[in-house]
């Protein structure tokens, strides 16, 4: 422990000399690296614009209030395309993720050396595009519409639906696969008796929270033209049209609410 | 079990139990969700002549990937991609700041009833808000440009910091806070001394993984003009120039995996 003689007195410290330098060069290049980062973020920004921020925000506060109501029958369509979008999305990421995350786990892979590096990948590269952007792949492919914005949901929750499952797969106790391999069980048998029943509630968590998060994407994915309410907030934000902005985002917050709210109680009643 | 029972039970063919055990349920919920299948799939619209015209050009993608071009837009990717970085940094560290004293009004351990639903409130409208509708806002405010992004990351950054650290704080180990208080310690010593070395760790790990979100997110943040490498994206698939759209999404896969990887080594070692 670091014990620094003051004046013939000891005294505790937390660090040592050398230690407390490296916290101080550590801070300063965190401060450093913010500062310029923030600098740039500054030159890029008219803040002209910025100081006016207030009352712009005001003014598109007074101009959406109140939200047009009657806007609200024509929202009753693509309301049920974004379910379908979210519901349909998510079933078809289960059935692709179902196989991935097999292939992906240490304890079930076929080959640990060739099989899994190319499902961690799919995994990799399922997750870190956001579903946004596979709807704007998707929509420059097929053309604007449901199937994009239903295939995008898919393929971004491919990975996120397979990691979790695999980590699940890795974490099973061996002891019921070994009991259930000791009747004598073929390959198949055994995941079917040995191995699906325990992860079994952790997938249909997976898969409800999952369906969560893809009911919110889902909003949006209208933005880059496939489907759903985000069509109608693109194009009421086009015609500046804030009433009815204001209208959309309120049905969003609630539709968010009531998923999550949803995905909360079944979460509770299976685990 | 009484014999009879048991004999009724043998000469029997074991049957796996069903994961939901009532009946009735089981059933009601399988034919409602074959009604809805049968429903949602019969309302989407899919104009196949567009889909099978698409392929060819989803064949192109495919084989673009096989060779991305850096270099024909070498200088845009290269100005989005520092963009969507520094917004990352910049939206992290200050969300972390702002989030940290949220979250300890979250806890409600430590804070009055007032405090903790005022926190509570800010965490739940930070996380009901999609980003991307949080950015449109941000843009009509304070107009195009990294400064818009950057406002949005650090909002979403507060709900989802602020909740974990609250709910870490919520699980702490009473015992050493209170230890530190019996000394006649103030109370930002007590949270100094008592509770942050008990949640540092983990909230280092957080910060991490949220810098991977960040940096996933800025890259989407373009398609609305808050800034970042998706402008370049939107950009370049408009265009149809697949061959630098797989060069962006190249990089923004390989930059997720490296994050990730270096965030699991430090959340390794301070764990």
């Amino acid at each position: 422990m670091p014990i620094s003689d003051v004046s013939g007195r000891k005294v505790w410290q937390l660090r040592s000399r050398n230690q407390q330098l490296a916290h101080w060069a550590m801070w300063l290049a965190g401060v450093a690296v913010f500062m310029w980062c923030w600098q740039r973020i500054s030159e890029a920004t008219t803040w002209v614009f910025v100081w006016d921020a207030p009352r712009i925000a005001a003014d598109m506060g007074s101009r959406a209030w109140p939200p047009r109501w009657s806007y609200m029958s024509e929202l009753w369509a693509p309301l049920w395309d974004t379910l379908n979008i979210a519901t349909l999305g998510t079933l078809l990421a289960i059935f692709a993720a179902v196989p991935v995350a097999f292939l992906a786990a240490r304890n079930t892979t076929p080959s640990a050396l060739f099989v899994r590096p190319v499902a961690l990948f799919v995994i990799v590269s399922s997750r870190s595009i956001n579903s946004l952007i596979w709807a704007l792949l998707l929509v420059s492919i097929i053309g604007p519409g449901v199937l994009s914005g239903l295939l995008a949901i898919a393929l971004r929750s491919i990975g996120f639906c397979a990691k979790l499952l695999y980590e699940a797969i890795e974490e099973i106790d061996p002891k019921q696969v070994e009991a259930v391999t000791a009747t004598g069980a073929s390959r198949w048998q055994v995941m079917a008796y040995g191995i699906v029943p325990q992860i079994l509630p952790a997938f249909a968590g997976i898969t409800v929270f999952r369906w969560d998060i893809n009911l919110r994407e889902s909003t949006v994915l209208g933005l880059v033209g496939a489907g759903g309410i985000g069509l109608q907030l693109k194009s009421s934000l086009d015609v500046l049209a804030w009433p009815q902005v204001a209208l959309i985002l309120i049905i969003i917050l609630l539709a968010v609410l009531l998923s999550e709210w949803v995905s909360a109680r079944v979460r509770g009643a299976i685990i | 079990m009484t014999d009879t029972a048991l004999q009724a039970r043998i000469g029997r063919k074991w049957r796996k139990p069903p994961f939901i055990k009532n009946a009735a349920l089981r059933w009601g919920l399988f034919i409602a969700a074959a009604i809805y299948l049968v429903l949602s799939v019969g309302s989407l619209e899919v104009n196949w002549a567009r889909v099978s015209e698409g392929l060819i050009r989803g064949w192109r993608f495919i084989v673009a990937f096989l060779s991305p071009d850096f270099t024909t837009r070498g200088g845009d990717i290269r100005d989005g991609l520092v963009e969507s970085a520094i917004i990352t940094v910049a939206s992290t560290v200050v969300g972390i700041l702002i989030s940290i004293p949220i979250g300890l009004g979250a806890a409600r351990n430590i804070a009055p009833l007032p405090m903790y639903l005022v926190c509570r409130g800010i965490i739940a409208l930070s996380r009901a808000l999609n980003e991307i509708i949080v950015a449109i806002l941000m843009v009509a405010i304070f107009g195009f440009g990294p400064l818009a992004g950057f406002i949005t990351l650090s909002f979403a950054t507060i709900g989802f910091l602020s909740k974990l650290l609250a709910e870490d704080i919520e699980d702490m180990d009473r015992v050493q806070a209170e230890a530190i208080r019996s000394t006649g310690a103030s109370w930002l010593q007590w949270i100094n001394y008592g509770v942050q070395p008990q949640v540092l760790p983990r909230v280092i790990g957080l910060s991490m993984y949220r810098l991977d979100i960040n940096f996933r997110e800025s890259a989407v943040l373009g398609l609305v003009g808050a800034g970042g490498i998706g402008a370049t994206l939107n950009t370049a698939f408009d265009r149809y120039e697949f061959d630098t759209a797989a060069a962006i999404l190249l990089i923004i896969i390989l930059t997720v995996m490296a994050l990730e990887y270096a965030s699991g080594i430090i959340r390794a070692r301070v764990q």
